[in-house]
């Protein structure tokens, strides 16, 4: 089988233009990485901000063009830069940004917000749009009296359905999440999370799962690419990449998350108490 | 005697659907060396407590109090002279976005002098040197250039030391940290925290973190106090917090935490259940 996503050697570089007494400068965003995500699978990208894994986001979102290497989307190659994007490639993946309060158009009701990507992609009439809509509403766990209403009367929590419920509404192959969670609350964020494991199930949905929270990336990954500074220092499975990391900044990644577990803090205690 | 002493401390803002009560009947002590986590999570008035504790509220909450104390004194009585005296100097506060909580228009050496200027009689000479050794203090590495910088030229995680350095920059006695690395990165949270926890224990200052973290609390906090819609729901020692929680509510935010999870779905018990059942063990 195909894998829904594969990426080879994925390269993406900016420049900044220089000024007057500046020279110009290209930024080397992502040297390099390659992945690969089979149908009904989640692959979770770690690292630090700046380490380049929104940018991978943006490439595999077809937002940014690759400066070099491959990427295949259901087998298919694609190269936004040299040819235009159609709505059926559009179609196939979709994106879910960090915070709802940002991502939802406040001028907008809920309803139209949702039927948006069909209007601009799809031949969809109204009154279809309309039953869609509301048919993901529900599947999302909003009710179809919220259609009318507009962002601002939402919680956080129930924005990021709206954001996720809009992600879908062109039933998409490949699923981009980008911090789904980390603007939330943490029982809010296991309402979410527990939502995407259902969509996932129902649908076969792929994701592309970005994080900087590990506890979250190890409850919901099946495959772990860690980044650095542009490069993927580390790629495999999840038990291979939580139980034995190879490298250091991996190592790094895992010391500095702060552990819950109450030997943990026993022993911070009496660390505290010899100090003291 | 305690450092700070809140006794039933209730804020309300006026809505236009009526007044609304943000906090309600807060009650809290911090000793010196003592390290205090408040955890909630949004909407649980956990900042608003604190913020109406240091008088930064805006005129239009309500803020009432049995007992308010800060080192012996009355903090409701007091004069706001009086109390700018006291706040930046005795009691200082860090918060969350350190990029948003610096000016942008001045150099991150002049607004840690300037809280040396306002509070202390230190000579010209004698604030940069303090502020130096305030840098290297926070682990910023050389000091002289970067009090020159401004804060668009710094990390994040640089800023949020010198926010660190600026509230120490008097010997506080009690360090209000509201929410200190959520904008962070989990390494440079780590350096954070580590480095809060050292200058705690150096400076034998009381300290309250804000949180909705429960990895931070479980990290730093030697009492925890949780709090939900305004109300304390539970106060207990970090230790007894996590091995046995008392209340369903605190029960119920341990077992959504993803690193607990046993199953292939978050157990989502706060969903579940209503105000009521939440507040009926609540402490009063």
């Amino acid at each position: 089988m195909t894998p829904v996503l594969e990426a080879k050697n994925l390269k993406r570089d900016y420049h900044i233009p220089g000024g007057l007494l500046k020279p110009s400068k290209t930024v080397h965003a992502v040297k390099g990485v390659s992945f690969k995500v089979e149908q009904g699978k989640t692959l979770a990208i770690v690292g630090e901000s700046g380490c380049g894994k929104s940018t991978v986001a943006r490439m595999v979102t077809m937002i940014d063009p690759i400066t070099s290497g491959e990427m295949l989307i259901d087998g298919r190659r694609i190269d936004i830069a040299s040819e235009p994007l159609t709505p059926e490639m559009r179609s196939k993946v979709q994106i879910v940004f960090q915070n709802p309060y940002g991502s939802l158009n406040p001028r907008k009701k809920i309803g139209d917000i949702l039927t948006e990507p069909l209007v601009i992609n799809t031949k969809v009439p109204a009154g279809e749009r309309r039953d869609r809509a509301m048919a993901m509403l529900k599947k999302v766990g909003l009710e179809e009296k919220h259609y009318g209403r507009y962002p601002h009367m939402f919680s956080g929590g129930q924005r990021q359905r709206v954001a996720i419920a809009r992600a879908l509404m062109l039933n998409p192959r490949l699923l981009v999440l980008d911090e789904p969670v980390s603007a939330l609350d943490l029982s809010v964020q296991a309402q979410v999370l527990n939502l995407l494991a259902d969509l996932q199930d129902e649908f076969q949905l792929t994701y592309v799962f970005i994080s900087h929270d590990l506890s979250v990336v190890r409850h919901i990954a099946d495959d772990v690419m860690v980044m650095y500074f542009g490069e993927a220092v580390e790629y495999g499975s999840r038990d291979q990449v939580f139980n034995d990391p190879k490298h250091d900044y991996t190592k790094t990644l895992f010391a500095a998350t702060p552990r819950v577990d109450v030997d943990a803090i026993r022993a911070r205690i009496e660390r505290r108490k010899r100090v003291a | 005697m305690s450092l700070l002493e809140v006794k039933n401390l209730t804020v309300e803002f006026q809505t236009a659907s009526g007044p609304f009560r943000a906090v309600d009947g807060v009650s809290l002590k911090v000793d010196e060396g003592e390290v205090l986590a408040i955890v909630g999570e949004s909407g649980s008035g956990k900042s608003v407590s604190m913020l109406a504790a240091m008088g930064l509220l805006p005129w239009t909450a309500k803020v009432t109090a049995d007992v308010l104390t800060f080192n012996g004194r009355d903090m409701r009585t007091m004069s706001d002279a009086e109390r700018r005296k006291i706040i930046g100097k005795d009691i200082a506060m860090i918060f969350q976005e350190p990029i948003a909580s610096l000016n942008p228009c001045f150099t991150v050496g002049y607004q840690i002098e300037e809280v040396l200027r306002i509070h202390t009689d230190l000579s010209r000479r004698a604030r940069r040197e303090r502020a130096i050794e305030l840098f290297q203090s926070v682990g910023i590495p050389n000091p002289e250039e970067r009090l020159g910088h401004f804060p668009h030229q710094m990390s994040g995680g640089q800023c949020q030391r010198v926010m660190i350095a600026t509230a120490l920059a008097c010997n506080p006695k009690l360090l209000i940290a509201d929410e200190p690395t959520t904008a962070l990165d989990v390494t440079i949270q780590k350096q954070i925290l580590d480095l809060l926890m050292k200058l705690q224990a150096e400076h034998g200052m009381g300290l309250i973190i804000i949180t909705h973290d429960m990895g931070v609390v479980a990290e730093t906090a030697d009492r925890v106090i949780v709090q939900y819609k305004g109300r304390q729901i539970e106060e207990a020692d970090v230790l007894s917090l996590f091995s046995a929680p008392k209340s369903v509510y605190t029960k119920a935010l341990l077992a959504a935490l993803p690193e607990n999870a046993t199953g292939e779905r978050l157990p989502t018990i706060t969903e579940k259940l209503t105000d009521a059942e939440i507040f009926a063990g609540a402490m009063r």
